[in-house]
């Protein structure tokens, strides 16, 4: 990839992104539609970490949604506590309009929040192996669930809101449709860690994990820190994808991040192939995309989708990219990104 | 000097002794053998020397540092390679790859600087690369560095491997029936390919061998174990006529007359 496809790349990629913001502030693309790309950046950054573990780590988490979770809330009690007026956390302690500024900060925030409680959950799991890795995921997903439900100062079932406040308070300083750009801004970013990660021979690491961890043992792959490192950077991930989604919202409740949540990660990252960056991110726009074509079908969504799933794993088991990235299709686009 | 010395070693799983009382020593730039029937215990010995098994009993001393209860890649940091019976090679990575990762130990950078793409990142990358390119082309393997192992012949699969073992720059290197599954012409290959390592890379090595034509030709001692205990050990020549070690690979003949 030479500099100068790079800055091709780049300025064009850039080029897109500012039309699309500009089309957004004169209210030339609806509220609808916006809300859809801002749901399809959420499912990027959330697919492409679950595919850290999940595809290329070859693990199997099934309880990704919970960290989403953590994201969430940390995210929006800071969100909102620091800048807006509630009856409950009364005052706001920061200047409303420092908001502008401080907002990726947040997120990311409840980021870190979500990888400390990844690490937590991979400390005691990653002694086990396999399937025990899928059962304490899953089990972690209800914990925190559970407790989210019966915690009063976020709402416990109610869920929690006043995050629109932030948004507007921002929007009634200056006009721009900020959840869009951060979104997006995110997704980039995410799947351009995952890179920067998966392209170094340190990550290159939890391949030969999957691929054979006796072996990466042997050859002195510190397979235990490697763990460690894949998952907290991937329930990190999700954690900004949680409060992101949070924020695009306005409201959170437990029930949004339920094990069905995990299972729709699940669908996005087994759809796409395991271990393919790019299909990961192509199955995670196809998959939202989906969801609001089937939105008139209402809960027999819930049947069509799985039944998807199961066609794919009959004829495509390796998933739609198998573990090939978009480059290896088109050799051509090798020019102007690599995805390993 | 005594590179690896290991004194009563002896490892149970439950009531099973698998290993027992074992002693060893091998001197520094030796080519070693391990010999006995099946389920002698011989690919125990490795996996406890390896880190995979912490012995029951006994020390594992290698260059001065214990290593019982260490783990695998720690013991491989130290300096001791290995190659497994069944290749075990990342399949579906690229050749280059497979070397590169067994520098895992060193990697000269921090976990925070494959994100931040540092200068010191791209330069142990490039140091990395190099040194696996170069290694590559001492196996006379450049040319492949980008197929991945799966495509590979059989015989340039093991070659992969121990150039692989070695690129961790281990001390000591062993090699778990290296000649398994080779047809005849690979195997007398692999025998001046194994003296060859030796002489070259200033290396002790211990294998395990079930084909006493490798075993015969390379190593200088020659340690013969059955049922985890030692029945015989000595120069190539000594074991060849030693009547316990006749007894232990084709049965007593008092018996098989009887």
């Amino acid at each position: 990839m030479g500099k100068y496809q790079q800055k091709t790349i780049m300025i064009g990629g850039g080029i897109l992104f500012g039309l699309l913001l500009i089309l957004a502030q004169f209210k030339m693309i609806d509220l609808y539609v916006q809300s859809v790309i801002m749901f399809i950046g959420v499912n990027i950054i959330f697919a492409t970490s679950l595919s850290i573990v999940n595809g290329y780590m070859g693990e199997f988490s099934v309880g990704h949604a919970g960290f989403m979770a953590v994201g969430a809330y940390v995210s929006s009690l800071l969100s909102v506590i620091l800048f807006t007026v509630d009856k409950e956390t009364g005052m706001s302690i920061l200047p409303p309009s420092m908001s502008i500024y401080l907002f990726p900060i947040i997120i990311i925030v409840g980021g870190i929040a979500a990888g400390i409680a990844g690490l937590l959950v991979a400390i005691p799991s990653f002694k086990t192996r396999d399937d025990y890795l899928a059962i304490i995921t899953i089990a972690v997903n209800f914990i925190i669930i559970t407790a989210l439900n019966n915690m009063d100062f976020v709402g416990g079932s109610r869920g929690y809101m006043g995050m629109k406040k932030v948004i507007y308070g921002m929007e009634g300083i200056f006009k721009f449709p900020y959840m869009l750009f951060w979104v997006i801004t995110f997704a980039i970013f995410t799947v351009f860690l995952i890179r920067r990660f998966i392209t170094s021979t340190f990550g290159k690491g939890i391949i030969a994990i999957k691929q054979d961890e006796v072996a990466a043992e042997i050859m002195s792959v510190d397979t235990n820190h490697m763990k460690l490192v894949a998952f907290m950077f991937s329930s990190g991930l999700a954690g900004i994808s949680g409060g992101l989604f949070a924020h695009v919202i306005g409201y959170v409740n437990p029930g949004s991040f339920s094990i069905l949540k995990s299972t729709e990660g699940l669908v996005m990252v087994y759809l796409a192939g395991m271990g393919s960056l790019s299909g990961s991110v192509i199955s995670a726009i196809l998959f939202t995309i989906l969801l609001e074509l089937l939105r008139p079908l209402q809960i027999f969504k819930w049947v069509l989708i799985p039944l998807i799933l199961i066609i794919v794993m009959q004829f495509r088991p390796e998933g739609l990219m198998g573990d090939k990235e978009l480059s290896d299709y088109f050799p051509k686009l090798k020019k102007f990104y690599k995805f390993k | 000097m005594s590179l690896l010395k290991i004194t009563d070693l002896t490892q149970r799983f439950g009531g099973l002794t698998a290993v027992s009382n074992l002693q060893v020593d091998l001197e520094e730039g030796g080519l070693y053998g391990l010999i006995g029937p099946n389920g002698a215990g011989k690919t125990t010995i490795f996996n406890m020397v390896s880190g995979f098994y912490t012995p029951t009993e006994g020390v594992i001393n290698f260059n001065g540092t214990k290593l019982n209860g260490k783990k695998p890649h720690s013991v491989t940091a130290l300096g001791i390679g290995r190659t497994f019976q069944n290749i075990r090679l990342w399949h579906d990575m690229t050749v280059l790859d497979n070397i590169r990762l067994s520098q895992h130990y060193h990697l000269g950078y921090s976990v925070f600087e494959p994100f931040l793409r540092t200068k010191n990142y791209y330069k142990n990358e490039k140091r990395i690369e190099e040194k696996s390119m170069e290694l590559l082309g001492v196996f006379d393997l450049q040319d492949i560095a980008h197929e991945f192992p799966k495509n590979l012949p059989y015989g340039i699969q093991r070659r992969v491997e121990i150039a692989r073992a070695l690129a961790a720059e281990p001390k000591l290197l062993l090699l778990d029936e290296p000649a398994a599954g080779l047809s005849s012409a690979d195997v007398s290959d692999l025998i001046d390919h194994i003296r060859w390592i030796h002489d070259n890379f200033d290396i002790t090595i211990w294998m395990i061998e079930h084909q006493m034509e490798v075993i015969m030709n390379l190593c200088q001692y020659i340690k013969v174990i059955d049922f985890g205990k030692t029945i015989a050990e000595g120069t190539p020549e000594e074991i060849q006529k030693n009547p316990q070690v006749i007894k232990a690979y084709l049965g007593d003949e008092g018996e098989m007359y009887a």
